[in-house]
């Protein structure tokens, strides 16, 4: 980053070196939160941020700590600016660690400019609300969950179950209905495995949409403090396409968790008061500072949409990392391990996910007429069979009604024809709905409260077609 | 003059600071960013500052304004959109485009603009405070009564009718020989409650247009409503519910560390909607105050203070005002990392320990009062906050500390939001303390309202009891008396409490209109009750073809919905169970 060469200024009068701190003597012209050197008597160089600076003395915190830091030979070379990204159109295609250096072998980028990693917040009264349905593919998203431009959709996952699929098969197939026009990709890869990360390269490049990609990948082996810049590092290139190339870019980050133990790591070594499991009480707005740069903004052709990845530990949705991210997105898409176990592809709990973007992007003009009234229905249809499912377990399915059986059956053609689908299939819409109209067609008419009379003379599959397996009346 | 001493985030401390005063806002660095100065030692004063403080440098200067943090009142208030230290977003939108930089200085209220004055005093008046002295049409719904400031008195010299910019002298007083020039706008610091005559207990029923509040769970004028809910409980639709349809004359919109994309939604439909009594667009009778979540922290903690005080000088007029706060967390959040960055010693979960008597502050400034000045008139400010319990639990310090301040409970529920159920608002769990108090306003729409609301919340809470025997037995094994009140109870929930922000119709509901279709579903109740008395079956009452037309009241337009009742009516009369 040739820019930070610029006004270099150093000194060797360092007091106290302690966790990952050091305490210094001040030096005219410190800015806050500008970024140092720290030059070892090994000759290692290190990088640091002024977290605090006073009149006699600043605080930097050494990203990477303090071990082998001499209060006699070792030196902090202040370089007068923020962390920022050089930036121009040659960045597609390219891939960068969590410091912003290419790791492709490829020559540096020219720079048109360099971009503040932290970005500026939208006005508000300038941001438009979201609205163009995203077509994924995926009918548990594209039917129940859908996905519109300019929205933060996370998915909340486990470890060992398929996120990394899922979003990959989202990357490859979203698209704008009824255009051809391709998304940019930005992918931001936070602390993952070597493995995860390579995952997603190669998947691109199968399918040729590393052209069209920027991809920042922070391993699990990479410095700790690179998984707070490497999503800024992102959402700063999405931005700069977005806004000054007119893209519509998808930003994927993941893993948020690892993100965030990175934030505590670091919160705690400066001694900060944690609040709930160790985290610091200003991660809520530290994450907002990340999904809040998603949207549209009136006036500008491009578009930020932000799906950001996170593994639930223990699979608990109400940890922090779930809890505060859900409080500051669109919506989530949860994956569910129950569904996972009867190996079904994607494993999405239709229940607890939600898209709160979703009224604004269907219906005519935008999907189907009847898109809303299939949704509710749908939901209805399987929340019912799923509380039978579970009474029949206490009271055996004996008890049940034939109606209850029906419905039964119902929630598990659901599940089998509707939620299940292979990871290379991509689905238009209207075979997703087509699909929910298949499964309505096995229950009595008159059941179908939630969707308007028009639509069932209209839609409803006139032979009711019968299950997988299952014998329906 | 000072200059900076020390930085660490938000929090600045300048030396040379000698004669500020605590709450002085001051300009912070070559950037003249906005701080306000918290506390003072010595000749160090240490300054939260409103923006972000990167960059900043230890020396910079540090100049203060002289005045506590004002909030400017006037003409230009209605439809404007404001950042948490009230800078018109309007404005910077329009001077420095969609993003938000450091340093820029806007007037809250437009400086050229010419309002036609029309005065209602005459020349020779002795005038008090408050007293009001003539209007402005502000927009189509409000009109601005200019009130003479508080502190201010004396002898009208001077008043003519005409077109004014704020900043103009529309009246003269004489008081000891002092003149004093009048104008359209004056400014209130933003953390003192504005003075009133007298205060009233709320008794008026808010008509939100949402049936489960409006009916089982009344606001009144005045009143402080809180909402905690954990993500994805619909605290935000349900609070721009509120803040769309309440039938008040001014509504107070306030996003406080919230979504951008949601703030925009809000600012896009009031340019859209229009309000149910007078057709007119919601933006002419609306205020809003947007300090999303990735905005300045600190700037979350003033902006609840700024919008209170807008909400007074309205109420003051006359008005009834209605401020809603989403999100009363985030705001409790600001005072968290400020206290951090102080190393005040923390009360639970790191919150501040004066947390409590902040939140106080706020919601006691809501209420129904007899305003300062003639002509005589009452006005209210009714206060509603959402809060953001972690992991939706309400055991947490915000939520309970709310809960010692507020008069009624709008508990969201994650299970109801599971299945779809909206509102989220747990019939079982919430509660108003001004049940008794709006009865009589209920009482002229209908006598048997608290008949029908307690046997309503009966029925419901029936069905609690026996939804726990229903998971061990089977619903087939209870006895017909109990299938029916989870029919009732079935259709109390589905086609009264549940009511949809989307649909045209369904999304506000007059109370009358509330009243009939609740009245509908108890009739319906007793009937069966009868017939499964004589012998019928809940199987076959569950078929009669009553049901889905009891259903769809929701969805009927207001012009042919007594028709419709009056149909269903006669028809239950005669038969219902065919």
């Amino acid at each position: 980053m040739d820019s930070l060469q610029l006004f270099t200024r150093q000194t060797k009068a360092i007091s106290t070196a302690r966790r990952s701190l050091l305490v210094i003597e001040s030096i005219p012209g410190i800015r806050y939160s500008e970024i140092v050197e720290v030059l070892l008597g090994t000759g290692e160089t290190r990088i640091g941020q002024v977290i605090e600076v006073g009149k006699e003395t600043t605080v930097v915190q050494v990203f990477g700590g303090v071990s082998e830091v001499d209060l006699l030979n070792s030196k902090v070379k202040y370089k007068g600016e923020t962390l920022k990204l050089p930036v121009s159109g040659d960045i597609m295609g390219r891939i960068f660690d969590g410091s912003g250096n290419p790791i492709d072998g490829g020559p540096p980028i020219v720079a048109d400019k360099y971009l503040d990693i932290n970005g500026v917040p939208a006005n508000p009264a300038s941001r438009m609300p979201p609205a163009e349905f995203i077509e994924t593919g995926i009918s548990a998203i594209d039917g129940l969950n859908v996905l519109v431009r300019g929205q933060k959709l996370p998915i909340f996952s486990g470890s060992g179950l398929p996120h990394n699929k899922i979003a990959a098969q989202i990357l490859r197939q979203a698209s704008l209905k009824g255009k051809s026009e391709e998304f940019a990709i930005v992918f931001g890869a936070i602390g993952v495995s070597y493995d995860d990360a390579g995952y997603f390269i190669s998947n691109l490049e199968e399918t040729g949409a590393l052209s069209r990609t920027v991809a920042f990948i922070n391993t699990a082996s990479s410095p700790v403090i690179e998984r707070l810049s490497t999503p800024r590092l992102a959402l700063t290139a999405a931005e700069y396409l977005a806004w000054e190339h007119d893209m519509h870019v998808l930003v994927i980050l993941t893993d948020i968790t690892n993100y965030c133990d990175a934030l505590r790591e670091l919160a705690a070594m400066r001694g900060e008061i944690p609040s709930r499991r160790g985290y610091p009480g200003y991660m809520y707005t530290d994450l907002a500072s990340l999904y809040e740069r998603a949207g549209r903004i009136s006036g500008k052709e491009g578009s930020v949409t932000i799906i950001p990845i996170l593994t639930m530990p223990d699979d608990d949705i109400t940890h922090p990392i779930a809890d505060l991210t859900g409080y500051i997105t669109e919506g989530q898409i949860v994956l569910s391990r129950s569904l996972e176990r009867k190996r079904i592809y994607p494993p999405i709990d239709v229940f607890l996910s939600l898209s709160r973007m979703m009224k604004e992007g269907i219906g005519e003009g935008n999907t189907r007429e009847d898109h809303n009234n299939a949704f509710m229905q749908s939901y209805a249809v399987y929340a019912e069979g799923n509380y039978l499912r579970e009474i029949s377990t206490v009271i055996g399915s004996e008890a049940l009604s034939d109606r209850d059986r029906l419905y039964l059956s119902a929630a598990d053609r659901f599940e089998e024809e509707f939620i299940s689908q292979s990871e290379k299939e991509r689905r238009t819409v209207e075979e997703t709905l087509g699909r929910a109209w298949d499964i309505f067609s096995m229950l009595p008419t008159e059941d179908l409260k939630l969707i308007q009379e028009e639509y069932i003379k209209k839609y409803l599959p006139k032979a009711p077609k019968s299950g997988t397996g299952e014998e329906t009346k | 003059m000072g200059k900076i001493w020390k930085i660490s985030g938000p929090v600045v401390i300048a030396e040379d600071m000698r004669g500020s005063q605590v709450y002085e806002v001051v300009d912070v660095g070559d950037e003249r960013l906005t701080g306000e100065i918290i506390g003072l030692e010595r000749d160090k004063a240490v300054i939260q500052v409103y923006e972000d403080t990167v960059g900043l440098k230890v020396g910079e200067p540090v100049t203060g304004t002289g005045e506590i943090l004002m909030v400017e009142l006037g003409p230009g208030l209605v439809g404007n959109i404001y950042d948490g230290v009230q800078r018109s977003l309007v404005t910077m939108m329009d001077d420095i485009g969609d993003f938000l930089v450091r340093g820029v200085r806007t007037d809250a209220l437009n400086r050229k603009k010419k309002w036609h004055f029309t005065p209602t005093v005459k020349v020779g008046d002795a005038l008090q405070e408050g007293d009001i002295i003539g209007s402005v049409p502000e927009t189509g719904l409000i009109e601005h009564r200019i009130m003479v400031p508080i502190g201010t008195q004396g002898t009208l010299l001077e008043i003519s009718e005409g077109d004014f910019t704020i900043e103009e002298t529309v009246a003269l007083l004489e008081h000891d020989g002092e003149k004093k020039p009048l104008t359209l706008m004056q400014k209130w610091p933003a953390r003192k409650p504005r003075i009133y005559k007298q205060r009233y207990n709320p008794e008026d029923l808010l008509v939100t247009g949402t049936r489960i509040i409006d009916y089982l769970f009344p606001l009144a004028l005045g009143g402080k409503a809180a909402i905690p809910g954990g993500f994805g409980t619909g605290k935000t639709v349900t609070l721009q519910q509120m803040a769309r349809w309440s039938q008040t004359q001014l509504n107070i919109y306030v996003g406080c560390g919230e979504r951008g994309n949601e703030m925009a939604d809000v600012l896009h439909s009031f340019k859209k909607l229009k309000d149910p009594a007078t057709g007119k667009l919601l933006q002419e009778k609306e205020i809003f105050i947007a300090n999303t979540s990735n905005m300045p922290v600190v700037a979350r903690e003033i902006s609840i203070f700024i919008g209170i005080t807008m909400a007074e000088y309205f109420r003051d007029m006359g008005y009834d005002v209605l401020l809603v706060a989403d999100s009363t967390s985030r705001w409790a959040e600001a005072m968290r990392e400020i206290g951090a960055r102080l190393e005040e010693t923390p009360g639970e979960e790191g919150f501040p320990t004066y947390l409590g008597s902040r939140l106080s502050a706020f919601y006691e400034r809501s209420g129904r009062v007899k305003s300062v000045g003639s002509p005589e008139r009452m006005g209210s400010a009714t206060v509603i906050g959402s809060v953001s319990p972690p992991g939706a639990d309400f055991s947490e310090p915000v939520t309970q500390a709310t809960l010692r301040i507020v008069d009624v409970l709008y508990s969201l529920d994650v299970a109801l939001a599971n299945k779809r159920h909206f509102p989220t608002i747990n019939w079982l769990q919430s509660y108003s303390l001004y049940t008794d108090s709006v009865d009589t306003w209920w009482s002229k729409i209908s006598p048997d309202y608290s008949d029908i609301r307690n046997k309503a919340l009966i029925t419901l809470q029936h069905e609690a009891e026996l939804e726990e025997i229903v998971r061990l037995v089977g619903p087939e094994a209870l006895p017909e008396d109990d299938k029916l009140v989870l029919l009732a109870a079935r259709m109390i929930r589905e086609d009264f409490l549940m009511q949809s922000a989307y649909h045209p119709v369904d999304t506000y509901t007059q109370p009358t209109r509330a009243h009939t279709m609740i009245s509908a579903i108890m009739k319906f109740y007793d009937l069966a009750k009868e017939a499964t008395e004589s012998g019928m079956l809940v199987s076959e009452i569950a078929s009669s073809k009553m049901l889905p037309r009891i259903s769809r009241m929701k969805d009927i337009p207001n012009d042919e919905f007594d028709a419709y009742m009056k149909k269903l009516w006669s028809d239950m009369d005669k038969n219902p169970f065919v």
